[in-house]
């Protein structure tokens, strides 16, 4: 399967792909509207320190820790994606206590997010990987010969 | 190959999760689930939620309504398990069937502990808070001028209170501990937690128990009396070791298991809040009854009965909790050298002894925590990693670029 991989050498630490992320996500069709002037909630995030940066998103693990420890059955994994059924889910953060990689974490309505690799929403493909300007974050399948990376 | 028959007597977590383990491996088998209650699956934690109507029957379904036809189980729900044979590899109902097995898995799940108390007898509208159906019966018997009482500052009786507070006049909790949340948190973190609770105008009696009930009313060890219309009973839960424990199967507390989740019975296996774990941060066999740990002992179990799988041995205290919005997660134990933070509304406290992250308590701000948990859980040698810059903030920065390019790069062809 297909998934999201970061490489911290080509990462520009620009935050752009948290931008459009949110923005995918908001159900909006114009960026300014949708991000300008509030607190934007990604589901990718850069950590950086002392010129080191990377993004980190969801890892869409083989053995989804936060799927088998999900309270509500919110959270399910299917042909290797996982996503959560906001409806069900009760903020119980199960999934943020579990969760090696910290990628769930509160959306705007307090409820829980988490990448998706925008296969939910209208985009159809991961916008953080289509719209990094310095391809440091690819999406394609972890069999891939290393000349590829 | 015969066709495996497999039953399971339980329809929480732990059965669900066997159920899932074994349809990775066996898509043919039978697998029959046996259940006292008549429900469908359903998670047992939301019962607060419900109460509070921040969730409703349809949405606190476990698994969707047709899971039990997509993963091909014969549900028998509203049935009790009686009794099980363990020469005949049978379960007797009580109906009078009797299920032949291959494999059996055991996951009861745990009964409300109710000490003995002088006049509790007397009391008429008294209920415990772990089923559906105490959440009803209490939802039917509190009003908007319910004095309620409840016996116990745990996380049900917390919960209970939290899922009541739009519904009852008043609400009082009574405790023979000192701190709320024993289980869960230090004194310093229980306190702060009390605060928030206090603030939402449920009062909270704390180093005092009831030492005699009359119908309407609760006499405390202080001498004082606190009136109630409804008593709730929440001082603690046991693992129920029923049947499996009458028909051979070593029990201390809870059922013992070995990693793979068999009892000593030949095919019987145990899982969920019925039996002991080990705790690897504290080295002690204990029940846990958390509802991860239920989920992934259950499928570890499904999955050997398939004839597959691999040991669980990750098992350990683990609770994300919210009372009001304010959001508590905590891991492991708490001995050892403690890093603590404390401002208004916040707490982290990180513990650690021997090289290794063993517990942490995060109140308020619980973003990515579990990059810790995952510290615990792997035994990662802290000074193999740059544990200092994160620990006011969780991230995979702490790793080594190696370790964080195998997490995060594309993985070699």
């Amino acid at each position: 399967m297909k998934r999201i991989y970061v490489s911290e050498k080509w990462c520009l630490g620009c935050h752009l792909c948290e931008y459009y992320c949110a923005f995918a996500n908001s159900g909006s069709d114009d960026m300014a509207k949708a991000l300008m002037n509030r607190r934007i909630n990604p589901r990718i995030q850069v950590e950086e320190r002392g010129g080191i940066s990377f993004a980190v998103s969801c890892r869409h693990c083989e053995e989804p820790l936060c799927v088998k420890s999900c309270i509500t059955g919110a959270l399910s994994s299917e042909g290797g994606l996982i996503t959560i059924d906001k409806n069900r889910c009760v903020a119980c953060h199960t999934c943020v206590l579990v969760c090696p990689y910290g990628t769930i974490m509160p959306s705007d309505d307090g409820m829980m997010q988490k990448c998706e690799l925008c296969l939910k929403n209208t985009i159809g493909e991961p916008a953080c990987v289509k719209y990094c300007p310095n391809r440091a974050i690819i999406y394609e399948d972890s069999d891939v010969p290393a000349a590829a990376r | 190959m015969k066709t495996k028959q497999y039953v399971i007597i339980g329809n929480s977590a732990a059965a669900i999760g066997c159920v899932e383990g074994i349809r990775q491996l066996d898509k043919a088998g039978a697998v029959t689930i046996v259940s006292r209650e008549p429900h469908h699956t359903y998670s047992r934690p939301l019962i607060s939620y419900l109460l509070g109507g921040k969730t409703d029957r349809q949405r606190m379904r476990y698994r969707d309504a047709d899971f039990y036809e997509t993963h091909g189980v014969r549900p028998l729900l509203g049935h009790t398990a009686l009794s099980l044979d363990p020469a005949q590899k049978t379960v007797a109902l009580d109906d009078g069937q009797v299920l032949p097995y291959d494999k059996l898995l055991v996951a009861t799940g745990s009964v409300p502990f109710v000490p003995p108390m002088e006049g509790l007898d007397l009391v008429s509208k008294k209920f415990t808070f772990l089923s559906l159906d105490d959440a009803d019966a209490l939802a039917d018997a509190v009003t908007a001028d319910s004095r309620v009482l409840i016996v116990g500052a745990g996380l049900i009786g917390l919960k209970c209170a939290e899922g009541l507070s739009g519904r009852a006049g008043s609400l009082t909790v009574v405790d023979l501990a000192p701190q709320i949340l024993p289980s869960v948190l230090d004194e310093r973190a229980a306190a702060l937690v009390q605060a928030h609770i206090e603030r939402q105008g449920v009062r909270l009696l704390l180093s005092v128990s009831a030492a005699r009930f009359e119908d309407g009313a609760a006499h405390l060890t202080d001498g004082s009396t606190v009136p109630f219309d409804v008593l709730v009973l929440a001082v603690g839960v046991r693992p129920n070791v029923s049947p499996a424990r009458e028909a051979g199967a070593t029990a201390g507390r809870g059922l013992i298991t070995d990693e793979y989740m068999r009892t000593n019975l030949p095919d019987v296996y145990a899982a969920g809040d019925c039996t002991e774990s080990f705790d690897i941060t504290s080295g002690e066999r204990k029940p846990l009854a958390l509802l991860p740990n239920a989920y992934l002992q259950g499928e570890t179990a499904g999955l050997h009965m398939a004839g597959g799988g691999k040991p669980f041995c990750t098992a350990m205290p683990m609770n994300a909790v919210g009372f009001w919005d304010l959001h508590i997660v905590s891991a492991g134990s708490y001995t050892g050298n403690a890093y603590v933070q404390c401002e208004e509304g916040h707490y982290r406290k990180l513990v650690c002894r021997d090289n290794l992250l063993q517990g942490f308590i995060l109140i308020g701000d619980v973003l990515r925590a579990g990059i810790y948990t995952a510290l615990i859980r792997d035994r990662v040698p802290l000074d193999t990693i740059d544990f200092e810059l994160i620990k006011d903030k969780p991230g995979l920065i702490a790793f080594s670029r190696r370790d964080r390019q195998k997490k995060l790069g594309v993985k070699p062809a």
